[in-house]
């Protein structure tokens, strides 16, 4: 293979480098209007009365839409179902007088421009009948609703798992315990580029909508249910995505008042957020975890019990399965769970960069690290005496694992064998040395997935699907598996994506794009070889005439036989002598489920950090992460994946909160200053190693994917570097100053 | 052509709206000029006005660094910048970068060291980079870090673009 596995440079490089990327807020559009979202300022209660008669009168100010004046909507909750909506009520935007949570956008006012509707929106007075809210865990945590635990493996895969031996015995019988209580605060996904849309009202009536999102096909049928609207209808593209993060995998609500205002005025009209009003959008959810852990004096695992409390809104469940990775990463004969979900008065929470693992890892690979020190053992060593080739859940093997090579050259690679086990025993000059580690998982998912590819007799290929690329290098690999599966270069390979009109694809999440897009792009390429060869064998004498379809492949613009190379047709003389000038293939891809095995990618996290004791301040000096997951696609963007959430792992456990101000239902720090998020100079060396681990049975590639695994177990390895460093042991994230001058 | 829109305003409560005012820009060398409200920032002119939408937009308030651009030779954040104010002046985007078809050093460098994942953020950083370089400050990286943290990469590339302004020092002839 020529470009899978390389260090190919992104394919959109250019357009990124140039400003020529267009994004949701960029297309040029003839006669566009403007609109600008004014948001409720309670959190709970019913809107009394709106008064927009100033802000009509304000020149250039088309209309003011609210819930009173909007065009029609659907009435059902079925009708705001996006497809991964979580159980509930979804939130209708502008449906009716209803207050669920501060932020929500109660107006829409649409002008000529932009600096007339955002002028306008704050002329807009709303008075509210306010009712009691509530938007503080702590206070909930004891009337938190239970989530049952899933009846078998896979029933609900976000409920606790069943629990398995009798965990409460194993504990009180275990030499050594160690319990601890581990919170992670709200976490905002801030992409940088802010949540817009831009709707085409076309001269038929129907809607063309640039949307920030991570599934347009999601966003179409949304907005055809929201707004009653026949497919055909809709069409939603989003050929770049200037990060999402989880973010855009539900549609937001700018899309449905960009829609609305255009349906209403027959105008095209684009709604851009403010930094603040995304704030008002999805969040990862604030939660407290316990876990407690028993173990023999050797250090091997007797009991887990890891119980999880999570925040949601008070119209629908969002949850995700915080407590199974305990019980799944480490051999250990008796595991319980628990998961409670407390309501309060904000917007639903939602899926932010690996949900469930960047939280619940973090509490168990904390917890790790405490009961290393209450055995005495080195915690690496720990992790090797727990190592499990078994999923302890499911009780299967993995299709591959190479956790324990990811194990040994991050320790390597880091110089862990020179740390010295005592906490505050390494210094740096004036500063506190400390060296933390810690595991992480994450699930090697795939979903079906239709590719279209369309050869033409000049050696050119287009590979068109539905799915985004919202940073990840979609774009790139797509090229990369295309050409080499084509026999191509890559500069001959076009690649379109993001527009609900092409070949069907799951929202981008969860990892699973890069897998199931590249099997689904090795398949259409097989249906494009078998129709090359039927053409091919129609060349008068052909040298292929009696070649088997799998006895040929594609190369160098040829159709080549594999037994013996002189065999060749040209795609060109194929298609000739075929009739044709191009051949064109859809087909679905659908990975058969493999219950013989668990799909999970791994990596070994190792962090330095330097504490200054006088002023608190925490710097993350050095991190290596060592990733094994299947076979890497493209070295270059794989490794800025784990890059980037090495970057986010850092930012989780030293900066990112949303605060709250309970007396309001109000996050305190909405804006892109105070919510801190990693700086250039928070970051040092960061290394990132891809360990071998090959797997013939995952997918036709071997490929698993990395959006998620490179934050997983990076806030443990830097919490529990920091207690190396100080002997503090901080359990609250952020690891602040203040805590650590506490 | 400048237009009162205090004439439109009828309402008792509205506050009344100054005139817009006729300003030229300098524009990636080419001269513009375009009619603006007093509080049209640069950042909207170029975007909204210029369809020159290379310039991102992430915050409106100075934080976040997207919408970097050299104004006068200087980076600025455009979205603190009011375009009236700026009448006369010399503004390079990201767009204006690339010269006859080849990209400048710093965009290069960047598409070599894959520095930046979703996009969004690059114009800033690049522009930032430039007048970085320009401004001879940075000599290490813990200066490249620090003179580069006015622009926020939430997709995490920083070691990338740390590594990629020092390839294009390198070749522009500046140190490190």
């Amino acid at each position: 293979m020529t470009y899978i596995g390389t260090a190919t440079s992104r394919v959109d490089g250019h357009a990124k480098v140039t400003g020529a990327a267009k994004y949701a807020a960029e297309p040029k559009v003839a006669d566009l209007t403007h609109g600008s979202v004014v948001t409720s300022t309670i959190a709970k209660g019913r809107i009394a009365r709106i008064d927009v008669s100033d802000a009509l009168q304000v020149d250039g100010v088309i209309d003011v839409l609210t819930h009173t004046n909007r065009p029609r909507m659907a009435d059902t909750d079925s009708g705001y179902k996006d497809d991964v909506a979580p159980d509930g009520t979804p939130f209708r935007p502008l449906y009716d007088d209803r207050i669920l949570f501060d932020g929500q956008p109660v107006a829409l006012v649409v002008a000529n421009d932009l600096e007339t509707a955002q002028f306008a929106a704050s002329l807009v007075q709303v008075d509210y009948d306010e009712e009691p809210h509530i938007t503080d865990m702590q206070r909930q945590r004891d009337v938190a609703s239970v989530l049952k635990a899933a009846a078998e493996p896979g029933a609900n895969p976000f409920a606790p798992p069943k629990p398995r031996g009798n965990a409460k015995a194993a504990l009180a019988a275990a030499a050594v315990r160690h319990q601890g209580e581990y919170s992670v605060p709200i976490e905002h996904h801030n992409p940088i580029e802010l949540y817009a849309s831009t709707v085409m009202y076309e001269p038929d009536g129907t809607l063309t909508v640039y949307d920030k999102t991570q599934g347009v096909q999601n966003v179409q049928r949304y907005l055809c249910g929201v707004l009653e609207l026949a497919p055909d209808h809709v069409r939603v593209l989003s050929p770049f995505t200037g990060g999402a993060f989880g973010s855009g995998l539900r549609p937001q609500y700018q899309v449905v008042l960009a829609a609305l205002a255009a349906l209403a005025l027959k105008r095209s009209v684009r709604v851009v957020l403010t930094r603040q009003q995304m704030y008002g959008l999805g969040y990862r959810p604030a939660m407290v975890q316990r876990i407690e852990l028993g173990a023999k004096a050797d250090g091997t695992l007797e009991a887990i019990t890891h119980d999880a409390i999570t925040i949601t809104s008070q119209y629908e469940h969002f949850y995700r399965q915080e407590t199974g990775w305990s019980g799944l990463l480490y051999q250990c004969p008796n595991a319980t769970y628990a998961h409670r979900l407390v309501p309060l008065d904000l917007p639903t929470s939602c899926d932010m960069r690996a949900p469930s693992a960047a939280t619940g890892v973090y509490a168990l690979e904390c917890a790790m690290d405490e009961l290393a020190f209450a055995l005495g053992l080195d915690p690496l060593d720990l992790r090797l005496r727990c190592y499990s080739d078994r999923d302890q859940i499911a009780n299967l093997p993995y299709s591959s694992k190479n956790l324990r090579e990811c194990y040994r050259r991050g320790a390597e690679a880091f110089g862990w064998d020179k740390r010295n086990p005592e906490p505050r025993s390494m210094r740096g000059g004036s500063e506190l040395v400390g060296w933390g580690m810690a595991t992480g998982v994450w699930e090697a998912l795939q979903m079906p997935i239709a590719v279209r590819i369309a050869l033409t007799a000049n050696g050119h290929a287009e590979v068109s699907c539905a799915t985004s690329d919202i940073g990840t290098g979609t774009y790139t690999i797509m090229a990369q598996v295309a050409a080499d599966m084509l026999g191509l270069p890559l500069d001959n390979v076009t690649v379109k994506l993001g527009d609900s009109t092409l070949p069907q694809s799951p929202v981008e999440g969860g990892s699973w794009i890069a897998a199931s897009v590249a099997n689904g792009i090795v398949t259409t390429s097989e249906s494009i070889r078998r129709e090359l060869l039927d053409l091919a064998k129609q060349v008068p004498n052909s040298p292929l005439a009696d070649v088997a379809p799998d006895g040929v492949r594609i190369t160098d613009g040829k159709l080549v036989s594999n037994n013996d190379p002189a065999r060749m047709v040209s795609i060109a003389d194929a298609m000739r002598h075929g009739g044709v000038d191009r051949i064109e293939q859809e087909q679905t891809t659908r990975v058969p489920e493999d219950k013989a095995h668990s799909h999970n990618t791994h990596s070994a996290v190792f962090a330095e950090v330097r504490v200054d004791e006088e002023l608190g301040v925490v710097r993350v000096t050095r991190v290596v992460n060592a990733v094994a997951a299947g076979r890497i696609l493209n070295t270059k963007t794989a490794s800025s994946q784990i890059l980037g959430g090495v970057v986010w792992g850092i930012g989780m456990a030293l900066h990112e909160e949303a605060l709250l101000d309970h007396t309001f239902g109000r996050v305190m720090n909405a804006n892109i200053a105070e919510y801190h998020v990693p700086v250039n100079a928070d970051i040092h060396d960061i290394e990132v190693i891809f360990v071998d681990e090959p797997d013939e049975s995952i997918n036709r590639l071997g490929i698993k994917g990395l959006g998620e695994i490179g934050i997983v177990g990076v806030a443990a390895a830097i919490a529990n570097a920091v207690y190396h460093a100080t002997g503090k042991r901080v359990r609250d994230l952020p690891i602040t100053l203040d805590k650590i001058l506490q | 052509m400048d237009k009162p829109l205090r004439e439109a305003q009828k309402g008792r409560n509205s506050p009344s709206l100054p005139s817009k005012v006729t300003i030229t820009l300098h524009v990636n060398d080419v001269a513009r000029t375009l009619t603006v409200a007093p509080w049209t920032t640069l950042l909207d002119a170029l975007r909204e006005d210029l369809d020159l939408t290379g310039t991102k937009k992430g915050c409106d308030h100075g934080q976040c660094g997207a919408c970097t651009v050299l104004v006068d030779g200087r980076r600025v954040n455009s979205c603190l910048a009011l375009a009236i104010m700026l009448d006369g002046a010399h503004v390079t985007t990201v767009e204006g970068l690339a010269k006859d078809g080849a990209l400048h050093p710093v965009q290069q460098a960047f598409i070599d060291h894959d520095a930046f994942q979703c996009g969004y953020c690059t114009p800033g950083q690049i522009m930032s980079a430039v007048a970085l370089i320009s401004e001879g400050r940075a000599h290490t990286a813990d200066e490249i870090r620090e003179l580069m943290s006015g622009n926020i990469c939430r997709c995490g590339a920083y070691p990338r673009i740390v590594a990629a302004i020092q390839q294009a020092m390198a070749e522009m002839g500046s140190k490190p």
